[in-house]
């Protein structure tokens, strides 16, 4: 075994990081048991994740296969991406997170499994039909009439479209993200563009959602 | 414009229009969601380390939920563990 001394992009991460990566770095029995240590983790983060998800979930059975897949998954990430940590994060932290991920995205996905997407029309109904509130509703209700004129005049269909189902009709973005065919980034582009484009047209008609701070993508 | 406060009308709207400020993308949030969730836990300024990241997270649900779990499961850890 190697002295787990790895430096890893010029930081020098934690001792127990490190020797994470050398044994994970190794070759024969050490890997070995390594990634098995590492598929255990991996397995109890992604149990938690699905207990959050589904608490008192009947389909026991088909939830903890379901956490094995996610750990899997997660492992076969971690293998493909190891040489990208860079120490910045305890290694188990910067392990967890590929199992969260993977396990949050497939119980969203099996949640929406049967379901279809909900249509544009449910969610504008939703925009048009807000509860009552106190004095002040006619404001309220003109700035609503005003960011539907918005979403209907300035955005693309396949904007209006992501919109809609991710804020109106609380469609998570990984099911709507596999429906089209794409990813999580990408369907999050259009949404952050499609925003970006309502607060400039409600701008340019005096109006503001959040104080008209032009935004952009870091 | 007032600001969005808690109203289920103005709740709805503030969902339509997003973070206002640069944000992360999705990628560049999970690349950085381990390093920004430690140094939150550790009570470290987390948004100067690492910019753009919460304006990411007020903005997208999913991996909002992902920091909500790292977050969740890196405290269930460092609780003692129950006595029988």
């Amino acid at each position: 075994m190697r002295e787990a001394s790895t430096s890893v992009g010029g930081r020098r991460p934690d001792a127990e990081s490190a020797a994470w990566l050398d044994a994970l770095s190794a070759v024969g029995r050490e890997r070995e048991e390594a990634l098995e240590r590492l598929h255990a983790l991996l397995l109890r983060a992604a149990r938690f994740e699905i207990a959050r998800r589904r608490p008192g979930g009947r389909e026991r059975r088909a939830l903890d296969d379901l956490a094995m897949q996610a750990a899997d998954d997660a492992l076969m990430a971690i293998v493909r991406k190891l040489h990208t940590y860079r120490g910045d994060s305890r290694f188990t932290t910067w392990a967890y997170k590929f199992a969260l991920l993977e396990a949050g995205v497939k119980v969203r996905r099996r949640a929406w499994q049967t379901r279809e997407i909900p249509l544009e029309a449910e969610g504008w109904a939703r925009l048009a039909d807000p509860r009552p509130s106190p004095a002040g509703n006619a404001e309220t209700a003109e700035l609503i009439a005003a960011v539907r004129d918005a979403i209907a005049g300035a955005l693309t269909p396949h904007q209006r479209t992501v919109l809609i189902a991710i804020t109106l009709n609380d469609v998570p973005i990984d099911v709507l993200a596999e429906r089209l065919a794409t990813t999580r980034g990408a369907v999050y582009k259009t949404l952050h563009d499609a925003r970006r484009k309502l607060r400039a047209r409600l701008a340019e008609d005096g109006l503001a959602l959040d104080g008209a701070r032009e935004g952009g993508t870091a | 414009m007032s600001d969005l406060g808690p109203r289920p009308d103005f709740e709805l709207l503030g969902r339509l229009a997003g973070p206002a400020g640069p944000e992360l993308t999705c990628e560049a949030c999970f690349e950085e969601l381990d390093r920004y969730v430690e140094h939150e836990l550790a009570g470290g300024d987390a948004d100067r380390a690492v910019p753009g990241m919460r304006a990411h997270l007020e903005g997208c649900p999913a991996c909002r939920e992902d920091h909500d779990s790292l977050v969740a499961l890196l405290r269930a850890e460092a609780e003692p563990p129950a006595r029988a």
